[in-house]
C-alpha cells in the first residue's frame, strides 16, 4: 500500500517553513520524513507525518496550499551499496523515479526511503516482485 | 435571420439614420443650452450658441462631460426638465463618494423600455418567452431596466431580483424560464449552485442570456453557454446615460450595436481628447440624443473600446463597438504599450479554469518599466512537482507576453498574500516614481 505524502507550496520568504511546521506541531502531528524542492522564488515542502489527513486539514485551515499524493516507503539495507542495489532493481523493473528522500528512523537494521513514482500501485507490484520490501501506512505513520 | 424588435429604426439606412441623429443632436444642444446652466456656461466659454452645432460633424466643438461634473452638480444640477416632469430616479452604487443620479421623464422611460426590448430581442426574446430577471431591483438600473424592456415585448416576466439563489433555480426550473437576464458573475454563481443541487442545463429551458453591468471575458461566455445551455450576449449601459441598453451584442457575438438613434458615440484618445478612427482603442464617449430629464453631452464613460466599422450580417445598420476591454482608470502604460488587467485575467482564467487571484506590480528599473505578475497558487494550480509549477509559470508568461507584446515576470505566491480590501483584491500596484 502506498503511503500518503503531503506537499505544501511555499514562497521563498523568511519564516514560511517555521510557520508550516509550527502549524502541524501545534496539533500534535509528528513529522516522519521531509524534503524540500526549491527554485529561486518558491519551494515545495514534502512531508510524511503520523496523521496525514489531519495535517492536510489544519494546513488548509491555516491558509496554505496543500495537496496529498501517494508515495512508496521502501526498506533499504543500511550498508554500502544498499541504495544502489535497490535503485538497480527498480530500474530493472522499469520504474521511473520522480524524486526520493530518506526517513530519519530505521526499520531494525535497515534504512527507509520515500520514492515518488509515476504510478504507485503498479510500481509497488513491480518492485515487490524483485524482492524489495515496501511498507504500508500503518507501519510508517507509527514509527 | 434573427429576430429584430424595431426594424424601421434598427435597420434604418445610414443616410436616414445620420439625418435623424443631426436633428436630434440639434434639439439636445438647444435644450441643454436653455435649460441647464452648467452647459450654457460651458458652451458660452467656447463661444458656442445653440445654433452652432448643425450636425454630428460639429460634435468635437462641444465640451466633454465628466463624472466629476456629475458629482459637482449632484443631485439635480444637470436636469433639463422641472421635477414635475421627472417620474423616476435611479442612482449608481457610488463606491467612491456620492452616487451618480439619473432622472427619467415618462418619455425617457419609454425610450429605455424600447432599447431594452431591442436588446432582449437580440437574445431571442418574444412575447412567448418567460424572462427571468435576476438583476437587482431598486436604485440600480439593471432590474427595472430589463423589467420594462421585457414587458414591452409582452413576455412573461419573473421579477426575481438578486439573492436566494436556490429558490431562483427552483423557479427557473418550475416556471420554464427561457431567457435569463443578470450580471455574468451571478449567472456563473447560478451555474455553480445548480451543480451543487445536482441539476444541469437539461433541467432548465434556457435559450438566451442577456448579461451585463460588469466586464466579462470570452472565456466566461463559453463557460456560461456550456453550463446553462444558452446563447450568452453582452449588454452595455451606464446609469449616467440611461442604464442597460445603450449597446448590445446581436447573435453574431462579434461586437455590440450601439442604438445610434438614441445614443451618439465617439471613441477618443483619453489623453488628448481627439476622436480616434475605427480600429484604434480609446475611451467611449456618449451623447444623449433623446434623453429629456438629464441629457448629457459627450459624456466620458472611461470605458475602453474601439469602433468596428464593418456592416453586420444581422441586418442592423447601427455601428458596433468591441466588447469593453477595461476602464481608463485601470489602464497602465508600460513601455508605451497599453495594458489592461482584464487581458491578464483572461489568460489566467484560460489556464486555471477558475478565477485566480493575481496582482500586477509595475516598477521602473533605470529607464525601463518592469511588469511583475504575482499569481496565487491555489488548489487547481498546485502540483507537488516543481517541474510542473515551473512549466506553469512559463506557460503563463508566454501566453501573457503573446497578448501584451511585452516581457513580463511571473511570480507564484502563496494564497492570501495579495492584499484585499472589502473582498476586492487590489489588482495593480504602480511603484514607478513618474
Amino acid at each position: 500500500m502506498p503511503i500518503k505524502q503531503i506537499s505544501v507550496f511555499l514562497e521563498n520568504k523568511c519564516g514560511r517553513l517555521a510557520s508550516v511546521t509550527r502549524t502541524i506541531g501545534d496539533h500534535d502531528i509528528d513529522i516522519r520524513a521531509f524534503s524540500i524542492a526549491d527554485t529561486t522564488d518558491f519551494g515545495v515542502l514534502r512531508l510524511i507525518v503520523n496523521r496525514p489527513d489531519d495535517a492536510v486539514q489544519v494546513l488548509q485551515e491555516g491558509g496554505f496550499t496543500v495537496s496529498m499524493t501517494e508515495a512508496l516507503a521502501v526498506q533499504i539495507p543500511d550498508q554500502p551499496g544498499g541504495l544502489a542495489g535497490v535503485l538497480e532493481l527498480m530500474q530493472d523493473a522499469g520504474v521511473n523515479i520522480e524524486y526520493m528522500y530518506a526517513f530519519s528512523a530505521k526499520i531494525g537494521q535497515d534504512a527507509l526511503a520515500v520514492f515518488r513514482v509515476e504510478n504507485c500501485k503498479v510500481a509497488e507490484g513491480l518492485i515487490r516482485a524483485k524482492g524489495i520490501r515496501v511498507l504500508g501506512g500503518d507501519e510508517v505513520y507509527g514509527l | 435571420m434573427s429576430l429584430i424588435w424595431n426594424e424601421k429604426y434598427e435597420c434604418m439606412p445610414r443616410p436616414e439614420l445620420l439625418a435623424l441623429q443631426n436633428e436630434r443632436l440639434r434639439e439636445t444642444v438647444g435644450r441643454v443650452f436653455y435649460e441647464v446652466p452648467f452647459y450654457r456656461r460651458a458652451l458660452q466659454e467656447r463661444g458656442l450658441g445653440p445654433d452652432d452645432v448643425k450636425s454630428v460633424d460639429d460634435l468635437d466643438k462641444l465640451p466633454f462631460t465628466t463624472k466629476n461634473d456629475l458629482r459637482d452638480n449632484y443631485p439635480y444640477g444637470l436636469f433639463a426638465t422641472p421635477m414635475s416632469e421627472v417620474v423616476r430616479l435611479h442612482a449608481s452604487s457610488g463606491t467612491t463618494g456620492k452616487p451618480v443620479v439619473n432622472g427619467y421623464t415618462r418619455h425617457d422611460l419609454e425610450v429605455w423600455a424600447e432599447v431594452m426590448a431591442r436588446s432582449l430581442t437580440c437574445c431571442g426574446a418574444t412575447k412567448n418567452s418567460i424572462i427571468h430577471i435576476a438583476y437587482g431591483y431598486g436604485l440600480f438600473t439593471g432590474g427595472l431596466g430589463a423589467h420594462f424592456g421585457a414587458e414591452r415585448i409582452g413576455a412573461s416576466v419573473i421579477p426575481a431580483s438578486g439573492g436566494h439563489t436556490k429558490r431562483q433555480i427552483m423557479l427557473m426550473k418550475d416556471f420554464g424560464s427561457t431567457i435569463l437576464a443578470c450580471t455574468p458573475s451571478y449567472a456563473m454563481h447560478l451555474a455553480l449552485v445548480m451543480d451543487e443541487m445536482g441539476l444541469s442545463k437539461s433541467d432548465l429551458k434556457l435559450k438566451g442570456g442577456l448579461f451585463g453591468a460588469e466586464p466579462w471575458s470570452q472565456n466566461m461566455r463559453s463557460q456560461l453557454e456550456a453550463r446553462l445551455g444558452l446563447m450568452a450576449l453582452d449588454v452595455y449601459g451606464l446609469t449616467e446615460i440611461i442604464g442597460p441598453g445603450v449597446a448590445v451584442e446581436c447573435p453574431e457575438q462579434n461586437g455590440l450595436h450601439v442604438w445610434e438613434d438614441h445614443f451618439l458615440f465617439e471613441v477618443i484618445d483619453p489623453d488628448t481628447g481627439r476622436q480616434l478612427p475605427p480600429g484604434s482603442f480609446g475611451e467611449l464617449v456618449v451623447t444623449s440624443l433623446t434623453k429629456q430629464a438629464m441629457p448629457l453631452i459627450r459624456y466620458r464613460t472611461r470605458d475602453i473600446t474601439t469602433i468596428l466599422p464593418e456592416p453586420c450580417s444581422c441586418g442592423r445598420t447601427h455601428r458596433k463597438i468591441a466588447r469593453l476591454v477595461g476602464r481608463t482608470d485601470d489602464m497602465l502604460v508600460i513601455r508605451g504599450v497599453n495594458v489592461f488587467p482584464s487581458q491578464i485575467e483572461e489568460v489566467l482564467l484560460r489556464i486555471a479554469h477558475t478565477e485566480p487571484q493575481y496582482q500586477i506590480i509595475v516598477e521602473r528599473r533605470g529607464q525601463l518599466d518592469e511588469l511583475e505578475i504575482q499569481v496565487e497558487v491555489s488548489g487547481q494550480f498546485f502540483s507537488d512537482e516543481v517541474r510542473r509549477l515551473e512549466t506553469l509559470e512559463r506557460q503563463i508568461r508566454r501566453e501573457i507576453e503573446d497578448v501584451l507584446n511585452i516581457g513580463v515576470r511571473i511570480k507564484l505566491v502563496e494564497p492570501k498574500t495579495i492584499e484585499r480590501s472589502e473582498g476586492k483584491a487590489k489588482r495593480v500596484i504602480d511603484r514607478r516614481q513618474l
